[in-house]
């Protein structure tokens, strides 16, 4: 199994929301540092979410549950994304590749993915639902494409027997049984199983298991960021008493003009 | 060369937001002078596709195949694709939803295509590129993304743009098939579990959300957020620890680990307002909310707050409402 992950913003996450910090995958590209622009409390999240029951911690399970199998970590960053890989290898992977590259856009990364999960014939690729940064929703579905696989995205439950897997994928206002075979890509949804907080002898392992660096195949120029922007700030809340609660309702429809 | 929208479809009848995605489409083509052609997926009648004149749609494909009812993804593809293919689409939009958004990164490899997903804008047109702005951050800031090359994808959210309508106004319904193979079934649902929707407004559709927190108190008051639901035409949601505790179901959760709505009017009653939860919330138009402590972190991202009770605060407001006809 492949767990791929971990954009580099997510590992060096600083400041506050401003438009002169709001520099991200693409800001590089276009000259300025690469600052990651979350608040830091989100951050610490993400790298959480690598042992709160995302795909790393399904895949372990997984294989654990199996009594085989290998779980190998992908991430396609720059060195100071080491940090996050660290992390997943220390609840319980087997392996690391890291592909030497600014992750540009969605399809520079998936391209990048799609090359070495064939290389190393993954049976099972498991992704996050999306980049906290980006937002994208698109790599998995560029992966499975690129594979000519099935993805299955997002998946609330994933559970496999033999070369068959049963998932539960969540559309708007329901949810479909799905059956697929291996190989396929799959999107994780937090939390999809118990999350899986490394131990000491985790932490102590993770530093002698393998992490290769790879060098990046192919390149992208279908996007690009040409900048970021901000939301008007809000005006600041209007209150209103209790005994006001028409007033507001008044409000939402006259000023607001939603009702 | 034409602009091809995709509509996604639900009980006969066109979903809300690809009327939106009709609309982003049709202004699209006016920008290339050229007309949007729309496909259809999902189960719908040609009578309700008709309709999508609308929303400046001149015509729509129909493929009426039975496996087509629910999502299936491969299947989705090739259909889609070879729409692109007999209409020469340049420009494929969609809806930023699960289905739109998992089928439109998956075209964009197919069709060689640049995509944008999340976008909450009209494009910008300079010669042969398209910048799109597009939320990022949780909707804390947006993105603008240059689309090169020459197709492209745009995946849009739910209520970025109102859906016009101009009555009278028909598409030509034209029936449509793609040579579907058994292969393009290999993720087809082998079963599908609807939430039952009571107030027959479904959560990620809803352009008002009435919300309960953990200071609702417990499942037995929440018929003062329905009952207020149900006089605003709003969908009901919680958050987080009250679907854990099973006050709620699961699907009405919203946040980062739940569902994301972006409402003309969310309205969030005792609920605290953690980063976690507004994440799913804060793109939301208007946000109003009611809670006894006026130190609650989500009178921060408020447009309109009453700080007082809300077993007080809930039946004045849905008798208000109900005052307005
Ligand atoms: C990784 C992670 C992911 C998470 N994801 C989500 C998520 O997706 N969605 C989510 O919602 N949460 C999420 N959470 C949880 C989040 O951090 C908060 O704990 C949660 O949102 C709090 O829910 P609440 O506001 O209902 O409850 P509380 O924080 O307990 O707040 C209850 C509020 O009700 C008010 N109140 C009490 N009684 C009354 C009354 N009678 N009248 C008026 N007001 C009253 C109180 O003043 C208080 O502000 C996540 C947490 C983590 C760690
Ligand atoms: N740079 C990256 N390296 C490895 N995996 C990534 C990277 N960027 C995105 N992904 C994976 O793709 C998923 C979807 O990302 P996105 O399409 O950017 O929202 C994420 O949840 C990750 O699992």
């Amino acid at each position: 199994m492949l767990v791929v992950g971990g954009r580099p913003t997510e590992a060096k996450l600083v400041g506050q929301i401003d438009s002169a910090s709001i520099v991200g995958p693409a800001g590089k590209n276009a000259g300025r540092d690469s600052i990651g622009l979350v608040v830091d409390e989100r951050v610490v999240q993400e790298v959480k979410g690598l042992q709160r029951g995302g795909a790393a911690a399904r895949a372990i399970e997984l294989k654990e549950a199996a009594g085989s199998g290998t779980v190998t970590v992908l991430n396609v960053g720059e060195a100071d994304t080491e940090v996050i890989i660290r992390k997943a290898i220390s609840i319980g992977a087997d392996d690391a590749i890291r592909v030497n590259a600014f992750p540009k856009d969605a399809f520079f990364v998936a391209q990048q993915i799609a090359h070495y999960a064939k290389e190393g014939g993954y049976d099972v690729i498991l992704m996050g639902k999306e980049s906290i940064d980006f937002n994208g929703f698109q790599v998995h579905g560029m992966v499975g494409e690129l594979l000519g696989i099935p993805t299955i995205a997002p998946a609330l439950k994933l559970d496999i027997a033999g070369d068959t897997a049963t998932l539960e994928r969540e559309i708007e206002g329901g949810k479909e049984v799905v059956e697929v075979k291996t190989p396929f890509v799959v999107s994780c949804q937090q939390p999809m199983c118990e999350p899986r907080i490394p131990n000491m002898r985790g932490i102590m392992a993770a530093r002698t298991k393998p992490l290769k660096v790879v060098e990046a195949i192919g390149q992208s120029d279908r996007t690009a960021v040409a900048q970021f922007a901000l939301p008007p700030a809000k005006q600041g809340v209007k209150l209103f008493t209790v005994e006001q609660a028409a007033d507001l309702v008044k409000a939402l429809r006259t000023e607001a003009k939603v009702l | 060369m034409s602009v091809l929208v995709v509509i996604e479809c639900d009980h006969g009848d066109v979903k809300k937001s690809s009327l939106e995605v009709a609309t982003y489409g049709a202004k699209v083509a006016a920008q290339l002078g050229t007309t949007a052609t729309a496909v259809a997926v999902g189960e719908v009648t040609a009578a309700n596709l008709a309709k999508l004149g609308e929303q400046g749609i001149t015509k729509v494909l129909h493929d009426a195949d039975a496996r087509l009812k629910h999502f299936v993804n491969l299947a989705y593809v090739k259909l889609i694709a070879a729409a692109a293919q007999q209409e020469s689409a340049k420009v494929l939009v969609l809806a930023n939803s699960n289905i739109g958004a998992t089928v439109g990164s998956r075209l964009a490899v197919r069709l060689e295509a640049s995509l944008a997903t999340n976008a909450v804008e009209l494009p910008t047109i300079n010669g042969a590129a398209f910048t799109v702005r597009r939320g990022v951050y949780s909707g804390k800031a947006f993105a603008d993304v240059t689309l090169m090359g020459e197709r492209k994808i745009i995946a849009v959210k739910k209520n970025s743009i109102e859906a016009e309508h101009a009555a009278g106004q028909t598409a030509e319904v034209v029936s449509f098939t793609a040579a579907l193979t058994d292969a393009d079934f290999a993720d087809a649902p082998k079963e599908v579990k609807m939430a039952s929707t009571e107030g027959g407004i479904l959560l990620p559709e809803a352009d008002k959300v009435v919300s309960g927190g953990r200071g609702m108190k417990g499942p037995e008051n929440w018929h003062l957020i329905e009952d207020l639901a149900k006089a605003l035409g709003a969908a009901t949601a919680c958050s987080k620890p009250v679907s854990d505790v099973d006050w709620r179901p699961h699907h009405e959760h919203v946040g980062q680990t739940g569902i994301t709505v972006s409402p003309n009017l969310y309205i969030a009653c005792g609920i605290s307002g953690a980063i976690q939860h507004l994440a799913g919330v804060n793109s939301s138009k208007v946000i109003v909310v009611i809670n006894k402590d006026p130190e609650a972190p989500f009178f921060k991202a408020a447009d309109y707050g009453i700080v007082g009770d809300v077993f007080e605060v809930l039946p004045k407001l849905t008798a208000a409402v109900k005052a307005l006809g």
